[in-house]
């Protein structure tokens, strides 16, 4: 099993200064510059050299509870979700009315909207679908719910 | 008191959550390189399958019911082990993580608390956040606690949590336990417990404390203390640094010459330097190992290990790898087909407290250049930088025919979602 520690490179061997965080809470920080300035006056920003951004902490509440997921289908496109797209799923949050929530049917991942008004349905954003009506026979699954989107252009 | 908490059937339980087809269904994970069957699903085990059965002998089962068979995915068992653990950290300060699907909990202070609800909701929370089903034992020591769990796990109506600490439960459940189920005692010691009368964990219990310390061993004395519910096995809350490395593994097609073997042993010394850095410590001594098949005729079998001392303490890589290599063509014979090849590192030190002497050489230099090339393997991955020696074929490389993806730790393998 990979362990995978905090570790900081030893300054003295090489200059620049980088801490690596991996992998769960994997950041890669940069700071803007390293503070050397052996003479002269000190730079007005250092004091203002705080945090960077961390994507991980934007997009993840729970580490322990979250899981990300590739869109394969177009099923969800009014709900801004395409093909392609990676989704964060949350399973700490209990799925609800309204919820996106990824659900196992017939074996297979599919992503939908959640509705428990008239019995349980799943419903697909995009008129080309039909949406699924949960009547006893088949065996669902909701494995999570979708909280957030990550798309690279 | 103290908890254990483990997860039911661990590899086939990380396999279920990230694959639904494989709910409902008989599946086994199998060892390093597709050998015995190390996880079954209980469908699996209902069909008779045995813990670390070789697949070669259940071929015919796995055929005629379907059984599902995967190759063991060791980067997601270990993420979702150490999702596992950061969750059962929220419930106590005090946790040893015992091994990678067990934790011990102990709750110090936590009276005021129901502990079996306590607990139904730690499960509750595993199995919602991480799709993992665990059962908990609560017992007054880690003995009991263990059996706490087997019973919590053999009988659905405890919903996953069971405390022992009644004496007429703890008597009953006693009473009903072959004494080879008592957490430490193995197969030789059961039969010399049969031999004297003593079948169940109650008659353990009660026999006397000096006579079978005599007959037996302090080691049992202690298991019988804790059986009445005195804890006295230690609890290791900080995992202690490891007194002897061990790399192996058997190889995915047979090998005959030296020049592999020596990648394979060159790759498991380079691989035991790390954890031995890692945990700054330095050491002594390696052991080199290779052997054929065990499942060949006698003629063809050939085992051997050698042991080097070194003349001081290090944590150098090429040190060992010289050591290693001299090593193993001492012992190398040609005309085997070997299947296993490891190294084990001995004589481990602190490397803080290290005596030296006048003729120690420096070794200041390489220091700097292992310190440096573990934090480029840490930054850009794994095998970035490599010594030589290991090679850069996989010739040597382990049999997993069947493995999952990754999941959970790389970005292109994570599941897939469908219209």
């Amino acid at each position: 099993m990979p362990v995978y520690n905090c570790t900081s490179f030893d300054y003295s061997v090489i200059m620049s200064k980088v801490t690596i965080i991996k992998p769960r809470n994997s950041s890669i920080e940069l700071p803007l510059y390293s503070t050397k300035v052996p003479a002269g006056f000190p730079s007005p920003a250092e004091d203002y050299l705080g945090d960077t951004i961390d994507l991980n902490n934007y997009l993840i509440h729970n580490h322990e509870s979250a899981f990300f997921a590739k869109v394969e289908g177009d099923s969800m496109i009014d709900a801004g979700i395409y093909p392609g797209d990676l989704v964060v799923i949350d399973r700490s949050v209990s799925a609800k009315d309204g919820h996106i929530v990824i659900a196992a049917i017939d074996n297979e991942f599919t992503i939908k909207r959640l509705s428990t008004k008239d019995g349980i349905r799943l419903i697909p954003e995009n008129k080309n679908y039909k949406e699924i009506v949960l009547n006893g026979e088949t065996e669902l699954i909701i494995w999570g719910v979708v909280t957030g989107l990550v798309r690279k252009f | 008191m103290i908890a254990l908490c483990d997860v039911n059937n661990f590899y086939v339980s990380c396999e279920r959550v990230f694959n639904p087809a494989l709910h409902n269904r008989p599946v086994i994970v199998l060892s390093n390189n597709d050998g015995c069957a190390v996880a079954r699903s209980n469908e699996a085990k209902r069909l008779g399958i045995k813990m670390g059965q070789p697949l070669f002998e259940i071929k015919n089962l796995v055929k005629k019911h379907a059984v599902i068979v995967l190759s063991s995915n060791y980067a997601l068992y270990g993420d979702m082990s150490q999702r596992v653990d950061s969750i059962i950290s929220c419930y106590s300060d005090q946790i040893e993580n015992y091994s990678i699907d067990e934790s011990f909990i102990r709750f110090y202070g936590f009276e005021h608390l129901d502990l079996t609800e306590h607990c139904q909701i730690l499960r509750k929370q595993i199995l919602q956040w991480l799709g993992l089903p665990v059962c908990v034992g609560i017992a007054p020591s880690k003995t009991l606690a263990k059996v706490a769990n087997h019973y919590a796990k053999k009988y659905k109506g405890y919903n996953g949590v069971l405390k022992l600490d009644e004496e007429s439960r703890i008597q009953k459940a006693l009473h009903q336990l072959p004494v080879n189920e008592v957490w430490g005692v193995g197969r030789q010691l059961t039969q010399q417990l049969n031999m004297i009368g003593i079948f169940t964990a109650l008659q353990l219990r009660d026999s006397d404390l000096k006579t079978m310390r005599k007959r037996f061993s302090v080691v049992l004395e202690k298991t019988i203390m804790e059986l009445r519910g005195i804890s006295c096995i230690d609890f290791d809350a900080e995992p202690k640094n490891k007194q002897q490395i061990i790399c192996s593994r058997s190889f995915g097609e047979h090998i005959t010459e030296i020049g592999l073997l020596k990648q394979a042993i060159a790759y498991h010394t380079a691989r035991a330097c790390v954890t031995l850095r890692e945990q700054k410590s330095l050491a002594r001594n390696i052991t080199i190992v290779i052997r054929t098949s065990f499942y060949k005729d006698p003629q063809q079998k050939y085992g051997k290990s050698i042991s080097i001392q070194l003349p001081y303490p290090t944590d150098d890589t090429s040190q060992f790898l010289q050591a290693a290599m001299l090593g193993l063509e001492r012992i190398f014979k040609k005309g085997y087909n070997y299947k296993k090849a490891g190294i084990v590192l001995n004589d481990i030190s602190d490397s803080r407290f290290v005596q030296t002497d006048i003729f120690t050489p420096n070794s200041n230099t390489n220091h700097q250049v292992m310190s440096i090339m573990d934090q480029i393997n840490n930054r850009f991955g794994k095998g970035t930088l490599i010594n030589a020696q290991q090679g850069f074929g996989k010739q040597w490389q382990m049999k997993s025919e069947i493995k999952s993806p990754a999941y959970t730790t790389s970005i292109d393998e994570v599941i897939r979602v469908f219209n």
